[in-house]
């Protein structure tokens, strides 16, 4: 499996992502934003956390215009998958690869802390590791993700399956507890909290582990 | 360009006495121009000079095998084996932030990282130690907000891990709280920057942001003292910009690889002037810029603003001119500016030219060297009069009192709004004693604490200030790291008072027995004097921030107690109420003596615990509150409960020194007490963990009421 990590200027969890899709197995290159394109044959580009453009518009607004985007985007229109944690979610909103926005949290405060989810569905590559109503531990660590969606776009998401993961314990005011959503083809996957905190013993929990490994199966079997 | 006449009024208000503007005269033989006096004011107050000081910090342990390089530089360098290296400072940003909280902390850890990527070192974790005022004081409030969340906002977005620190709460502080920020980084140890400038004619360079009027003076604010016209001093708070730092951290490191860096030095504090003098002074050269050439955020800005802006992420640099290019592209990939401002040059000068003229033209090493030193009038600290005193209490209700007192309560509400787990290698996240920190891509990792007792201090300066290196040495033992070095932030109040001067000297004397006994020398640190407002000075504040190294993750102590564990007690208990947290809390009392501190003790006992870390499953140090708090709290992160065989409040409550808690099967136990017997250590068992109520001799309750007020107190106090 081939990885691409995107590097913002102000990403700050893009070694932690890459870390995690090594350990998965995958081969992983950074590519840099203002790069015009992505590396020849990747599978799936990671959109890591952090605060790409520095956060002082909206979070994920500037790298949304970033020319790594363009091509990020095209891959995604070919099939291709995008994994984007926390800041990678908020841009995959703002470049409407996933519906939605993620505002301010609820509480005003950026919120950093070990978080109970559920798995809501195992019909995607990422979630494919976990069984359905799973709940596992994995950090938050975001100012930003609140998230909210109109009627319309839930309901789609609803009667699509598209909800990948909710939050038991909702520590953002997320609409209906949503942590993470798929696109309409299941293949982008965009969630506020952070796997690739929880992938190795020394994390303190491992409930990240199966969504890189089932990315891995499904995408070297592929 | 015409500057002001200088004036005795214009002397005054630059912090200058008549003495120093005489001092000033004798060395350059003339007037000297507007510039040149607010350089001299710059290198000469306070916080640059360390001018009242630096006669007590000379005596300090700074060396040792461990030790690459102690202070005097941006951080200390210290060896943690393999080609490594750990580099750390604490430094203070405490006027700053009592005058905008929100900037103010924040460009304080900005400062503090600063100084360590400026040494080549990635910063891998940070911590923070903070005093506010009384909680019900009018302005804590805004005070605990702002801070928190300016330190969160800047290291969350530049992408540190938060991994411990202190906040406590103080009448003392109402008028002046403390923000002491803490980074350490990782290097390789044969590449370690340093601001040494070599070579003439070597271009100088201004890497970073931007320089606007930001905190013109601040340097000098901040070695002043506060009064009711403080509100005007607002405007000398610096702004920070993380994503700036964030760029200029990749582009330092960066450029360091290509070899084109000849000296590295952060504009912190006084900003170019400091910077400038201080990378020539240590090459023994002299340096010439010109002011066109600096970046510049706003117009017409003059030679002095520009010499004493302290506009934050800028750097300054020697290059290596055939390498000029491949720096240029570095910088121009980031985003930030890169400007050769000047150059290196073979006379001792440090002339500063602006639009064709000489705004200043002085002699560099003077500037640097020739800072006046306060050999200050002290009076040592009274030894404190005999104890009122202290009545039983129920353990109970005095258990309730502490954990419902923001100074004891659960912290998360703090530590929640930093990231401690950004760069995917936090071991053991704040909370209770040490944070960890793996090196990444070893088995190896780091312990950081933070540690003083200002009462303690207070009471007795020599102990006091033993006794907060004790406690840092106790949390790193506590959690199986080898203690390795220490840094020291030292806040105290006007040092022209000779008690307070004999605080000062005190607290180093303790400071420097124990860094000597314990073997953690000190390698890096910042005094922050002048902690007063209208005439009340802080409590005495020696801010102790130490590193320890774990070999290996498997020598980690990092259990919860278990039901059926025994609860043991290392160390002597002679039931100490001198001081205490249990006084100050229930009584409203701070009388008596601090605890003494038994070096030899100390250094036994630690060296116990980290022998026989496979026999422990979990363990803490008695520290404020004693063995009643700490108990409870091991035994409310485990979720179980615990029974105390002791009933009388000096052997609950004390707090005797070199002691520790632990938590272990009772095989172990029993292992541990022959270990303990061949080692010559004191070793006791104290009680037991399982249930789910909380008894301490005669008195009981659920461990869930218990733990409703510890997580919950904090919270309601502030949020």
């Amino acid at each position: 499996m081939k990885a691409a990590v995107l590097v913002f200027p102000g990403s700050n969890c893009d070694r932690d992502l890459a870390v995690a899709f090594r350990a998965a197995g995958a081969d992983v290159s950074m590519v840099w934003h203002k790069d015009m394109n992505l590396p020849e044959g990747v599978d799936i580009v990671g959109v890591p956390g952090g605060f790409s453009y520095g956060d002082y518009l909206r979070c994920g607004a500037i790298a949304a215009q970033s020319p790594i985007m363009r091509a990020v985007a095209d891959h995604a229109t070919r099939g291709g998958y995008v994994l984007g944690i926390c800041n990678g979610f908020q841009v995959l909103c703002e470049t409407r690869l996933l519906p939605g926005a993620l505002m301010r949290n609820a509480g005003l405060k950026f919120v950093c802390k070990m978080q109970r989810l559920q798995v809501e569905t195992t019909d995607s590559v990422y979630t494919s590791g976990y069984v359905a109503g799973q709940q596992i531990t994995v950090p938050i660590a975001h100012h930003d993700g609140n998230y909210v969606i109109d009627d319309a776009g839930l309901a789609a998401l609803r009667d699509q399956d598209r909800i990948a993961f909710t939050y038991l314990d909702n520590p953002n005011g997320s609409m209906v507890d949503i942590a993470g959503v798929l696109s309409a083809n299941r293949r982008v996957l965009g969630m506020m909290p952070h796997p690739e905190r929880v992938v190795d013993p020394a994390h303190g929990g491992m409930d990240g582990a199966p969504l890189f490994a089932g990315l891995t199966a499904a995408l070297v079997a592929a | 360009m015409t500057e002001p006449a200088i004036t005795p009024a214009l002397i005054d208000a630059h912090g200058l006495t008549p003495e120093e503007y005489d001092r000033i005269l004798g060395i350059i033989g003339r007037e000297p121009s507007f510039t040149e006096l607010g350089i001299f004011s710059a290198m000469w107050n306070e916080h640059c000079s360390y001018k009242s000081s630096k006669k007590w910090l000379r005596t300090l342990p700074t060396e040792g095998p461990q030790v690459i390089c102690g202070p005097g530089e941006n951080a200390g360098v210290v060896d943690i084996g393999d080609g490594q290296a750990v580099v750390f400072k604490m430094e203070s940003h405490n006027h700053p932030s009592y005058i905008e909280p929100y900037q103010g902390a924040a460009t304080g850890v900005g400062g503090i990282l600063r100084d360590v990527f400026t040494m080549g070192a990635r910063p891998i974790a940070a911590m923070n130690a903070l005093s506010f005022g009384e909680p019900s004081h009018p302005k804590t409030r805004q005070l605990v907000h702002g801070v928190v969340e300016g330190i969160g906002g800047y290291g969350n977005c530049f992408g540190v891990p938060n991994v411990g620190g202190e906040v406590r709460f103080h009448r003392a502080y109402n008028g002046n709280c403390l923000v002491n920020a803490f980074a350490a980084g990782l290097a390789d140890a044969d590449k370690i920057f340093y601001s040494a400038a070599s070579g003439v004619g070597m271009p100088v360079v201004y890497l970073g942001a931007k320089t606007g009027r930001d905190g013109v003076g601040g340097a000098t604010m901040a070695s002043a003292e506060f009064d009711d016209t403080i509100e005007d001093k607002r405007p000398t708070v610096q702004v920070g910009d993380p994503f700036t730092e964030k760029r200029l951290m990749e582009a330092c490191l960066e450029l360091m690889q290509t070899g084109a860096v000849i000296s590295i030095q952060d504009m912190g504090a006084a900003g170019l002037t400091c910077s400038a003098v201080e990378m020539g002074d240590k090459g023994g050269l002299g340096i010439k810029l010109t002011l066109d050439h600096v970046p510049q955020r706003e117009t017409a800005m003059t030679a002095y603003e520009m010499m004493l802006s302290e506009s934050q992420e800028r750097m300054l640099m020697v290059l290596n001119p055939d390498l000029e290019d491949a720096a240029r592209a570095v910088f121009e990939k980031w985003d930030l500016d890169f400007a050769i401002v000047g150059e290196t040059i073979a006379e001792d000068r440090f002339l500063i030219i602006h639009g064709n003229e000489t705004m200043a033209d002085l002699p560099l090493s003077k500037l640097a060297s020739s800072a006046p030193e306060y050999d200050r009038p002290w009076v040592e600290t009274p030894p404190a009069a005999d104890m009122e005193p202290v009545p039983e209490v129920d353990a109970i209700d005095a258990l309730r009192a502490l954990v419902s007192s923001p100074n004891y309560a659960a912290k998360q509400w703090v530590y929640e709004q930093y990231d401690h787990m950004v760069m995917a290698d936090t071991v053991r996240a704040p909370g209770l004693g040490a944070g960890i920190v793996r090196v990444h891509g070893t088995a190896k990792a780091l312990a950081f604490t933070s540690d003083v007792t200002p009462r303690y201090v207070k009471a007795n300066p020599v102990e006091g200030g033993k006794q907060a290196v004790a406690e840092a040495y106790r949390n790193l033992c506590a959690v199986g790291a080898r203690p390795l070095a220490t840094t020291d932030n030292l806040n105290f109040g006007n040092p022209q008072k000779p008690e307070i001067m004999g605080q000062f000297v005190g607290a180093i004397k303790g400071i420097g027995a124990a860094c000597a006994a314990l073997d953690m020398p000190i390698v890096s640190g910042n005094v922050s004097l002048y902690n007063e407002t209208d005439g009340q000075g802080i409590l005495p504040t020696p801010t102790i921030g130490a590193v320890g190294l774990l070999d290996s993750l498997d020598d980690m102590i990092c259990g919860v107690a278990r039901d059926g564990h025994v609860a043991l007690v290392v160390g002597e208990t002679a039931g100490h109420l001198g001081q205490s947290a249990l006084l100050a809390e229930v009584f409203n009392r701070e009388d008596g003596d601090a605890p003494h501190v038994d070096l030899a003790a100390e250094r036994r006992n630690g060296e116990f615990i980290r022998a026989q870390s496979s026999l422990i499953n979990t363990c803490a140090d008695l520290s404020d509150g004693g063995l009643a708090l700490a108990a409870f709290e091991m035994a409310e992160a485990a979720g179980v409960g615990l029974v105390l065989d002791a009933a009388d409040t000096p052997t609950l409550f004390g707090e005797d020194q070199a002691r520790y808690l632990i938590a272990t099967s009772f095989d172990k136990a029993e292992a541990l007490m022959v270990a303990a017997g061949q080692a010559g250590v004191a070793l006791i068992s104290v009680g037991r963990f399982g249930g789910d109520k909380v008894r301490i001799g005669r008195s009981e309750t659920s461990l869930a009421e218990l733990q409703a007020l510890y997580r919950g107190s904090f919270a309601a106090a502030f949020a």
